[in-house]
């Protein structure tokens, strides 16, 4: 009989007697010739069943065979089937791309004629030819990843192992890799492709869902689809403010999930409940409710037991903020150079008071130089950035105490206690004294971090550390909120309680300027500014960015769809002008 | 077997474009190294010279006035003659001198009435108490020079008794750089050898290259022979250099042979390799393993060698613990070959503790390493 590429019977780890198990009992078969998506919140256990399979762990209870060989004992043979791109890509960042070719050609035993025509096949397949003699340090994030990707190519695997390939990359080389590896599957290889965002998986053939170690579904992602069909609708043609919406949407006892996707409320019911009653939800005389197709997303959401409520306590904690006058984040002909190289030119733009604004653009765009130099973090070569009128170059201290910020990924001090770390923020933003642990008391109470308090911020659950790191950014009331990819890699229940602190924050007032890569987080956003090569080439409200692309070739776009379609045609008015 | 060849030879070569990129590793292969060496050979003496002190001559003799004058002809002082003891009191507080010679102002007067001796009072600085040692050993020898050709001179030379001569073999002239620099180069091999090696197997782990290697078809043993292998070759080169620079520039002599010094040299390097090897499997983040390799192989190779403090003054604990220091036998031995040659009966028994070392070492990295993660 002919081995599966995977077979698991009771696969169990941990990586400590008193930890939880980082995988419970898991039992699943993966077919060849399939793109199995391994979907899961951060800390679900992706990672550690990846690394099972390449023979990296020792299976704590159960069995791990590969194509019929035992990831216990017969790791040498293994290894020469797999074909592994760990998190980092593993690349030798002081070695040239060919370099690193060559050595993994030469640790896989691709040799003689071949080896030649296996480069050129990888080189013109990953599009890196040209950059053979560029150090692979200094690729870009899409270019690292396909680096990555032929590495591990070099020596047909039968089974490829990818571990999270979209972290960090934007969605056109995000997609573009997509379809290098669509090309690859046939019935001699499978792949695995681990991953955090859901519309990728929603595109797998099959897919595995961990949440805590344990495999909450195992399946084509229809199948999970399925369960919530009939219970999708959109609330369409709001009058009045959507964010107040959602929030009283979700606090309805029959409303399982509530997102923001543009100008309109997307909400999943729970099982065989009625339609809520939009007059409650106060969304205008013309909102109508839409059944629409349910997404993976939804089902994900449903199973692992719905969304939080929309009543930001954090919010509801916080005075309204002062009125500063409409404008409250400005940018005027913001331009930035490194040498002869232009990072940022001339961008321009405006943020109301209580808006969300919307940074997006591709890995080296541009879009982090903007920001920092809105952060007042890094000195334009022209141009003026303003928060709440205060020049960012001429008041930098009195703009900053103004301005939270969140950082992407995790950038608090991860030696400090959760209590320590709130204390410091506080006191750096110039708290002391009785306010200073009456607001201290207020976070713990609000994020309920009192279990927490003593525990070194690292070694915090993801949630947590999301909850601190916002705890930490807004304790000082700021008027206006800068968040970098705030809840990339964090999981779709984090992300919504998130947010629904986000909207209620703005609903005081605050204003809020986030940069994405996540096209999720940027339905939320009021408007969105397109960064591409340096400049801002588009600017619109999500649907309004959408409706720019429509076409007959894409009639419905998503906001991924519309992103990518907009760097095309960019790119072709820059060619025709050329 | 060709494939292993094939996949070490690729590992070593990748490891020499790494280092010739990466300035941090550079860093510590090449200029660290000329840094220390120059920095003994040209900065650090441990030798006295020229110590400033006072002389106080209160006493208006002959006696009295050629005494001094053989303290101002003394090379190892720098003197300052005064008649009153209560300015150069004042120097000494200020610690711009580091002691007083007081000759009383009855000096003269108790040498020439038999039957009283006649004194001479040395102050010296007690906080710091090697200087103090000099100033008191040096001004002792300076008297008795004095007096024994005072009395040469008075035709008195043939007095009886014993009479010390002292002969200083090996380093005739005490110049303390020619036993630094061979000590220096046992730092620089440690460095390379154990903080070098633990830095970039670290790295390997940090930057998630490491995984991606281990799950190829590379065998545990390739990874590591192509880890060895370059850092031994770096750490010979570094090894000929430094010496190269200390025989031709420092003019440190040089009594041994090469075979003897090369097979020091790989004794020790291999022990050093075993160490930086071992950080490694245990510290996993370049942070840690510099630590590590800081506290387990710098640092004991600076203080507990031998180099420049005296093990056999070590309190007995630490006397023990320089017995499983590396660099201890590699400091002796060097110095050996420098300033004496082939002492093979020293030699050896230190070449073979070192390849003992380096066998234990390799034990237990290779126990404690398997191609896997944890």
């Amino acid at each position: 009989m002919e081995h599966a590429p995977v077979a698991i019977q009771g696969l169990s780890y941990t990586f400590g007697n008193n930890q939880p198990p980082a995988l419970d009992n898991l039992s699943a078969v993966i077919r060849p010739g399939a793109v199995t998506g391994l979907v899961g919140p951060d800390g679900a256990g992706k990672t550690t069943l990846i690394r099972l399979m390449a023979g990296l762990f020792l299976p704590g209870g159960g069995t791990l065979n590969i194509f019929g060989l035992d990831t216990r004992t017969e790791t040498t043979r293994l290894h020469r089937i797999i074909g592994y791109m760990p998190q980092k890509f593993g690349l030798y960042e002081d070695l040239s791309v060919m370099q690193n070719l060559r050595l993994y050609a030469d640790l896989q035993g691709v040799t003689g004629a071949a080896r030649q025509q296996v480069f050129q096949r990888l080189l013109s397949f990953t599009g890196l030819a040209p950059f053979q003699n560029r150090l692979a340090g200094r690729l870009s994030g899409g270019m690292k990843q396909k680096l990555g990707l032929a590495c591990a190519l070099i020596r047909k695997p039968r089974l490829l192992l990818l571990d999270e390939p979209s972290v960090g990359v934007d969605p056109v080389s995000r997609r573009e890799l997509w379809r290098m590896v669509q090309e690859l599957v046939n019935e001699e290889m499978a792949v695995i492709w681990s991953t955090a965002y859901l519309d990728e998986a929603e595109q797998c053939d099959e897919v595995l869902l961990l949440n805590e170690g344990k495999l909450m579904f195992a399946g084509p992602p229809r199948e999970l689809t399925q369960r919530v069909t009939g219970r999708c609708f959109q609330i369409r043609n709001i009058a009045g403010n959507r964010r107040r919406v959602l929030a009283n949407a979700l606090q309805r006892e029959e409303v399982q999930d509530g997102i923001i996707q543009g100008a309109n409320v997307r909400i999943v019911l729970r099982v065989d409940r009625s339609q809520p009653d939009l007059a409650a939800l106060s969304a205008g005389p013309e909102a109508r409710l839409v059944p629409v197709a349910p997404r993976f997303e939804d089902a994900f959401v449903d199973i692992l037991g719905g969304g939080p409520g929309g009543i930001s306590v954090l919010a509801a904690s916080m005075s309204q903020i002062e009125d500063y006058g409409q404008i409250t984040v400005e940018a005027q002909g913001l331009t930035k150079r490194f040498g002869d190289f232009t990072a940022a030119q001339d961008i321009t733009f405006a943020i109301r008071r209580g808006e969300i604004f919307g940074l997006l653009g591709p890995n080296g765009a541009g879009k982090s130089t903007t920001f920092k130099m809105m952060c007042g973090l890094l000195r334009p070569s022209a141009g003026i950035g303003k928060v709440v009128g205060l020049d960012l170059q001429k008041a930098p201290g009195q703009a900053r105490s103004r301005l939270g910020y969140m950082a992407q990924k995790f950038s608090l001090y991860g030696d400090l206690s959760a209590r320590q770390n709130l204390e410091f923020f506080s006191g750096v933003y110039g708290l002391a004294g009785a306010r200073q642990k009456e607001i201290v008391g207020r976070m713990i109470d609000i994020f309920n971090l009192t279990p927490h308090l003593k525990v070194a911020a690292k070694e915090l659950p993801l949630g947590f550390k999301q909850r601190l790191a916002l705890s930490c950014a807004v304790m000082h009331e700021p008027a206006v909120l800068f968040l970098d990819e705030p809840t990339s890699g964090v999981d779709p229940l984090t992300r919504r309680e998130f947010w629904t602190h986000i909207n209620g924050l703005v609903e005081r007032g605050v204003t809020v300027m986030v940069t994405t890569h996540f096209m999720d987080e940027a339905e939320y956003c009021d408007r969105i500014g397109l960064i591409y090569r340096g400049q801002m080439i588009a600017t619109g409200t999500p649907d309004e960015l959408k409706g720019r692309t429509e076409s007959d070739r894409l009639p419905d776009p998503t906001l991924e769809d519309a992103f990518i379609e907009l760097l095309h045609q960019w790119d072709d008015k820059t060619r025709e002008a050329a | 077997m060709k494939d292993q060849l094939r996949r070490m030879k690729a590992l070593i070569s990748k490891e020499f474009v790494q280092v010739m990129r990466d300035p941090s590793s550079l860093l510590i292969a090449f200029v660290l190294p000329m840094i220390l060496l120059f920095l003994f050979g040209y900065g650090v003496s441990l030798d006295a010279k020229r110590l400033k002190i006072g002389v106080a001559v209160e006493d208006s003799g002959a006696e009295a006035a050629s005494l001094a004058s053989s303290f101002l002809a003394s090379p190892y002082f720098e003197a300052r003659i005064s008649r009153d003891a209560r300015v150069l009191e004042a120097d000494l507080l200020a610690g711009r001198s580091r002691g007083i010679v007081v000759i009383a102002n009855d000096f003269s007067r108790r040498l020439h009435s038999a039957g009283t001796a006649a004194t001479i009072q040395v102050i010296t600085d007690g906080s710091e108490t090697n200087t103090a040692n000099y100033v008191q050993n040096y001004a002792q020898g300076v008297v008795s020079t004095w007096t024994t050709i005072e009395r040469m001179k008075q035709g008195n030379a043939s007095q009886t008794g014993a009479r010390l001569v002292p002969r200083i073999w090996f380093n005739p002239e005490l110049e303390s750089r020619d036993s630094l620099v061979p000590g220096a180069i046992a730092i620089i091999m440690a460095i390379i050898g154990t903080l070098l090696t633990a830095l970039v197997v670290s790295r390997e782990w940090e930057r998630g290259t490491m995984e991606a290697m281990m799950a190829t078809p590379v065998g545990i043993g390739e990874v590591i022979i192509g880890k060895l292998i370059p850092y031994f070759l770096l750490g010979m080169v570094a090894m000929l250099g430094s010496v190269a620079i200390a025989v031709f520039l420092f003019k440190v002599p040089f009594h041994g042979s090469l075979p003897a010094l090369l097979l020091t040299s790989v004794a020790f390097l291999l022990a050093a390799l075993g160490q930086g090897l071992l950080i490694s499997t245990v510290a996993k983040n370049q942070f840690v393993a510099a630590q590590v390799a800081m506290v387990t192989g710098f640092l004991p190779a600076f203080l507990l060698s031998g180099f420049i403090f005296e093990i056999a003054s070590m309190p007995l604990p630490i006397r023990v613990l320089t017995h499983i220091i590396p660099a201890r036998y590699l400091v002796t031995n060097l110095q050996t070959l420098f300033l004496v040659g082939d002492v093979w009966p020293l030699l050896l028994p230190n070449v073979l503790i070192l390849l003992g070392l380096a066998a234990v070492l390799f034990f237990i990295t290779a126990r404690k390493t398997a191609k896997r993660l944890r």
